[in-house]
């Protein structure tokens, strides 16, 4: 156990290390274009000299990095030339949208794609998997901004039965709850397409299995091989992709948060990154990654959870 | 027979698949009984549909499989008839099945205790502390040590043949009526096989349950079984008392399977093996007279090739029936047949091509990110071997006594960590295959042990031919091409399937074409690991035959792995005996095989299953535990399980190696003399607190 | 123990010579043919067929050029018998602009796919066959590409270094490759220890012919799989690019790029962005549904 958190916490630090370096080399490789961004497009060679100078940008990169993670354990996060404000007043705010987002995606994804991935997969071939089959495929292969301009189109233009914005801001005679529920609807759908796929595999798998028939030929009903058998030898698998999907639902999202306009960690990092923004793209990179991190090691504690071989 | 109602009844079952090229009729007319209390074999090789049977018995045949016609009694009523509520009460409970592959049988999450309990929980109801103590009464009656402790591991835990152990108590948990084993002791090494199969006779006979033995192999057969049916291509073609089948086999495919079986106790001079002709027939495909005809050796056109042939009694053995026309009019069969066998220049006790000095192996077994290690595992620990030039020398042992290890260092897939391997003059054991110039490449070369995996699936079995020669001799390409249709030859296969892809080959086919691609170097020495475990048994007469020739005609010198000891007593000249990465025992095939023997050799041929109802062999179960690999003991590796423990001499001091005459040399703290003289007494050995059974009584005929 | 198959026993022994071109063809024939026999692969197969031929055929299908502007239309735009689908905001027909839009989608999409196989699977079979420290860079490498969420990726990559086919094609192949390179890295680690290797090392073949010639071959079939599914993904990802802003830059039609364009407009003309997620909708399905149905055959067999 002790190994296992050793081995991952190492992981953790290298990879953040790793990736920030590399996203603070990308932006402020060369000191001018830094200089350059932050003034804006319109700046003369003077200024950008000027500034390049003032904010000791002409040094090496290295050490300018090492200033730069010094900062970040001060706790300075910079400041967001997008949004003018410090990073850290914006950051935190839209991350926590993006989780409330996520959090009631994955309350319904969860459940609906293992209910329609086992119903799937303990009986493959049968019209209810084949059913299963092609409407998650169909479902996974929507693309979420299609699928948002789909769904809106039917109760936003034509029902008028929900709010085809959600920024949270309140006005406008919509509830906030009204505002969730395309948002979740278009994540549910196409991530839970996939999940249900990947429950799917490995259930069929599973139901292949010599101690399936074991448990069939002890006398065992249907239904009892299913839950008492089946069921946590086909979650192995797939609850490592479950528990990557969270990473997704933080950072993958952007394109509901557009659509719908949702005050969210995605839309955030695409304007800091369309604008140029650095100390948000720094920031932001770390943080995303970091999520993605932690899931992983939430996937491979399940994983040791439910798979008693790699415990002993 | 009795004139109670049989407990299993088929009756002109005809089972088919339904598949996207039609019907395949697997078992066409099955008929046959099965009484209360009784043990019938099913043997027959692969495709004969004997599996089939057993699974449709239990309803068990799948989506694409139907009982076609005819009718399954059981306990006199129509299985097909039951209600899935009521197949699902005698699935269990009257109907117990015990799988091959026991630890793909176990679920692996969930405890052994769990799963055994789940039985009767189910079927009788009982709440789980009821149904707890039968689980830990079942363990004990099984065999297994320590139950309590048991009921808590999970199945990867434990060792093969503790795993079966558990499906077997599984399976009685119950008390069912009707055992039915699927080959239950394929994979297990022998001296486990042996104790599994001791154990089925004695439950057998305490539960009283009826038993269908389902494998291919006629000594386990004999050994458990009253009766025996022999199936081929779907047909029952013979079935008897197991006695007379053994000792006057009517039907011409029973006499082939004698036949081609190596015997432990017979001299291969005396008995060679003759291998079928032909190979077994596809599932479906059935000619219009007999089923075996195309392959038979005694075949009459007008008789044989005209309609079906019916199972019929032979006239003077009324319990015993044959499916052949000519079964009354063929000679009575014997065990000694004219023929050579093959040998090589056995008794030259010519130079030695390959030697073996100090032998040493340890992995260190890494892993994750950091790699801690955590204590070495010693796969071979110091051995001495010394090979003739032309000779064949056997290794065998059961699983992790590094022979395979020893087969890949002596190839260059591994390399040595101590002691010397010297091929000729070169000092080869830290040689890596990829540093290895070519010439000693072509040196050594060799054959693989899994047919399906020998070749490349995308390749032609040309290619992989032609390849090794052009890579090997350096041949341009006509004249590669000229050298593969010959070595096609050499090995007997026809040139034809130089253009198919191994999944169109037999096991056989591929296995041959592994041998022409062993051979494209023309090496001098072959390595051999376990090539003919993984074929049928018809066809492995022919390799080892096929062996056999190539290495007396060219000289080749070979070096077979085996865990088979009839197949090594056939065909080597030498053979050694390894235990726990040290070599027990080594000599002469004659002599190795025959007392003063090593302990461990004692109990490896006491344990092997043979066709002789008057077998009298002193039956030694091998109890104690395998010491780990990581902390092998200082004295004797066998010393923790050996029935003739001395006491701490064994265990404290490496046994000396005393050497005998003929090079025969056993690696023993009990003098030779004695040994001797103990195994020639037949008193089988007792090790204190063991029990050793008394030698088995013949089958009731 | 295998039985001999049905060919085997039953088809007459008949003289073939090696690599025969009638015989070659005939085993392609038979292998399109089993397409036909699942229903998913089938239908995936035709719409995927069908747009391809829509790319190639796009200068001749087209009703209009695609950035044309017919001002007259602006003022309805709806589908009319001049414009079928109807006209985008700007007046230009959005029938000839998704025929055009799949020939963008179609040219970079495969184009991608294809790169990031053959860099995925040179590194997969690397890293499987010498392991060691080669493994260890290389999964790390790819593990970190992976934890990075693809799309923070693109946008930091493609707004610093500004966004064009060939941008666009060179970032899906790098982000993509890892997860072809983890693949193929399993399968070789699988066939690395069967005995067929075992006897070409005892050849003396060099590691790049057991990995070509050797290995990689029998990971076909699951590297096909995933180029279908990866294809999917792939247009996905072009089409969230466009809509978010960063795909090729405009006039061009593509088919994001349109929905963006129009979306807001979706309350009054829900036309304009409709058809074009109709239409990334369709492929996707299609390239889908085609990778279910040969995952389907390759099991059956």
């Amino acid at each position: 156990m002790a190994r296992f958190c050793l081995r991952h916490l190492l992981a953790l630090v290298i990879t953040l290390g790793v990736v920030s370096f590399l996203v603070f080399a990308v932006n402020e490789f060369s000191p001018g274009d830094v200089a350059r961004k932050i003034l804006g497009a319109y700046a003369t060679d003077e200024q950008v000299t000027l500034l390049t100078r003032q904010m000791g940008l002409d040094r090496p990169l290295l050490v300018r990095y090492v200033e730069y993670l010094r900062k970040l354990a001060a706790g300075d996060l910079g400041f967001s030339t997008r949004f003018k404000v410090p990073v850290g007043q914006i950051i935190w705010a839209r991350l926590e949208n993006t989780l409330i987002l996520a959090a009631l995606a994955f309350a319904l994804i969860v459940p609906v794609s293992m209910l329609l991935g086992i119903l799937a997969g303990m009986r493959e071939g049968s019209w209810l998997d084949r059913a299963i089959l092609v409407f998650s495929t169909v479902v996974a292969s929507v693309p979420e901004f299609a699928m948002g301009v789909f769904l809106a189109s039917i109760f936003v233009v034509w029902l008028g039965w929900l709010p085809g914005t959600a920024t949270l801001a309140g006005g406008g005679g919509w509830s906030t709850a009204a505002q969730f529920v395309l948002p979740v609807a278009v994540v549910v759908l196409y991530d839970a397409g996939y999940v249900v796929s990947m429950i799917r595999a490995s259930m069929v798998e599973v139901m292949q299995r010599p101690y399936i028939r074991t448990a069939v030929l002890k006398g065992m009903g249907f239904r009892r091989v299913v839950l008492a058998h089946a069921l946590r030898n086909a979650m192995i698998n797939p609850v490592t992709v479950i528990c990557l999907q969270i990473s997704y639902l933080v950072s993958g999202v952007v394109v509901v948060e557009t659509v719908f306009a949702y005050p969210g960690f995605g839309r955030m990092m695409l304007e800091a990154a369309l604008f140029k923004d650095i100390a948000l793209i720094e920031v932001g990179a770390l943080v995303a990654v970091g999520v993605a991190i932690g899931t992983q090691i939430l996937g491979d504690l399940a994983y040791m959870l439910l798979d008693p071989r790699i415990r002993t | 027979m009795t004139d109670r109602e049989p407990l299993l009844a088929f009756e002109h079952v005809r089972i088919s698949y339904f598949t996207r090229a039609g019907e395949l009729t697997v078992v066409p007319d099955l008929s046959f009984q099965l009484g209360a209390g009784e043990a019938l074999g099913l043997v027959g090789e692969s495709g004969c549909g004997k599996s089939t049977v057993a699974l449709s018995i239990v309803r068990y045949l799948g989506r694409a499989g139907r009982v076609v016609a005819g009718r399954i009694r059981f306990e006199g009523r129509d299985l097909a008839a039951l209600s899935d509520a009521e197949l699902r009460r005698v699935r269990g409970r009257r109907i117990a099945m015990v799988y091959q592959d026991p630890v793909a049988s176990l679920n692996p999450v969930l405890t052994v205790g769990r799963q055994l309990m789940e039985v009767p929980m189910l079927h009788d109801g009982l709440g789980p502390a009821a149904a707890r103590a039968r689980a830990v009464r079942m363990l004990a009656e099984v065999n297994l040590a320590d139950p309590e402790r048991v009921l808590e591991r999970y199945p990867h835990q434990l060792s093969g043949g503790q795993q079966q152990r558990i499906v077997i108590a599984m399976a009685l948990i119950a008390e069912p009526a009707l055992l039915i084993l699927d080959e239950p002791t394929t994979g297990l090494d022998v001296t486990v096989e042996a104790a599994v199969l001791d154990l089925v006779r004695a439950l057998r006979r305490r539960h009283n349950s009826a038993i269908l033995y389902i494998s291919h192999n006629l000594g386990t057969v004999a050994r458990v079984c009253d009766r025996v049916g022999v199936m081929y291509g779907g047909e029952l073609v013979e079935e008897a008392p197991v006695r007379q089948l053994f000792t006057d086999p009517r039907h011409p495919y029973t006499r082939g399977l004698l036949d081609c079986l190596p015997a432990l106790g017979r001299d291969r001079h005396r008995a060679p093996l003759a291998p079928i002709p032909g190979q077994v027939p596809a599932p479906g495909v059935r000619p219009r007279g007999c089923g075996f005809a195309p392959r038979c050796g005694h075949v009459d056109p007008p008789r044989c090739l005209g309609g079906p042939v019916a199972l019929l009694e032979i006239a003077a053995a009324p319990l015993h029936r044959a499916r052949c026309v000519r079964a009354g009019e063929l000679p009575r069969w014997t065990p000694d047949r004219d023929g050579t066998a093959p040998t090589g220049a056995s008794a030259s006790r010519g130079e030695a091509i390959l030697r073996l000095e100090g032998l040493r192996k340890e992995y260190r077994p890494g892993g994750g990110w950091l790699g801690w290690r955590r204590g070495a595992v010693r796969a071979l620990n110091g051995v001495d071997l010394a090979v003739a030039r032309g000779t064949t020398l056997a290794i065998v042992g059961e699983s992790g006594c590094g022979k395979s290890t020893l087969a890949r260092i002596l190839s260059g897939l591994e390399i040595a960590t101590g002691g010397r391997v010297r091929l000729g003059e070169l000092e080869v054991g830290m040689l890596p295959i990829d540093r290895r110039p070519r010439p000693l490449r072509r040196t050594l070369q060799m054959v693989f042990q899994n047919p399906d995996s020998t070749l490349n699936p995308s390749h032609t079995a040309g290619y992989a031919i032609t390849r090794a020669l052009r890579r090997l001799r350096g041949l341009p390409r006509e004249e590669s091409r000229r050298e593969m249709a010959r070595l096609l030859e050499i090995v007997q296969l026809p040139p034809e399937l130089a253009a198919r892809k191994p999944h169109q080959l037999s096991g056989g086919q591929k296995q041959r074409v592994a041998i022409a691609r062993a051979l494209a170097g023309d090496p001098e020495v072959v390595v051999a690991d376990e090539p003919v475990s993984a074929l049928d048994v018809s066809v492995q007469a022919a390799i080892v035959n096929l062996l056999g020739e190539l290495q007396a005609g060219r000289g080749t010198t070979l070096v077979f792995i085996s865990h088979d000891l009839a197949v090594v007593r056939y065909l080597a000249d030498q053979v050694a005996v390894m235990y726990l990465g040290t070599v027990a025992e080594a000599g002469p095939v004659d002599a190795v095989f025959a007392p003063p023997s090593h302990p461990y050799t004692e109990a490896l041929l006491s344990a092997v299953p043979v066709t002789d109802p008057d077998d009298r062999r002193p039956r030694i179960l091998l109890e104690g535990t395998l010491p780990s690999a990581t902390a092998l003991p200082r004295g004797c590796p066998f010393a923790s399980r050996c029935p003739r423990y001395l006491g701490a001499l064994c265990d404290e001091t490496p046994p000396p190696e005393q050497r005998l005459d003929g090079g025969h040399r056993i690696a023993c703290h009990i003098p030779a003399a004695e040994l001797r003289r103990l195994q020639a007494s037949g008193v089988p050995p007792a090790r204190a607190g063991a029990t050793a059974g008394p030698p088995p009584t013949s089958a009731r005929a | 123990m295998t039985p001999p198959t049905l060919e085997a026993a039953a088809r007459p022994v008949r003289l073939a010579r090696p690599a025969a071109r009638p015989a070659r063809l005939r085993a392609w024939a038979r292998a399109l043919g089993r397409v036909t026999e699942s229903a998913p692969a089938s239908i995936g197969a035709a719409i995927v067929l069908a747009w391809v031929l829509a790319a190639c055929l796009a200068p001749a299908l087209s009703p209009y050029a695609p950035n044309a502007n017919d001002f007259a239309a602006v003022a309805s735009p709806t589908p009319s018998r001049a414009h079928w689908l109807g006209t985008d905001h700007l007046g230009r027909d959005i029938l000839a602009r998704i025929l055009w839009g799949a020939r963008t989608v179609l040219t970079v999409a495969p184009l991608a796919v294809l790169g990031a196989t053959a860099l995925g699977a040179l590194l997969g079979l690397t890293a499987g066959y010498y392991r060691g420290w080669i493994d260890l860079v290389v999964s790390r490498a790819g593990d970190i590409i992976l934890t990075f969420p693809v799309i923070i990726l693109y946008m930091i990559v493609l707004a610093t270094f500004g966004s064009s086919a060939g941008n666009i094609i060179a970032v899906l192949t790098v982000t993509k490759a890892p997860i072809i390179a983890r693949i193929v890295r399993g399968l070789t680690l699988e066939l690395r220890g069967r005995e067929y290797v075992l006897a070409a090392k005892m050849r003396g073949e060099s590691p790049l012919y057991v990995m070509l010639v050797e290995i990689l071959p029998n990971a076909r079939g699951p590297l096909l799989v995933d180029m279908c599914l990866r294809m999917g993904y792939t247009i996905v990802l072009i089409g969230v690019l466009g809509f978010l802003g960063i795909g090729l830059p405009p006039p061009d039609p593509d088919w994001g790029g349109m929905v963006k364009d129009t979306y807001g407009m979706m309350s009054v003309w829900p036309h304009m962005s409709l058809f074009p997620c109709a239409a990334i909708s369709s492929l996707v399905i299609g390239f889908n549904l085609l990778a279910v149905g040969l995952r389907e055959l390759a099991l059956r067999d």
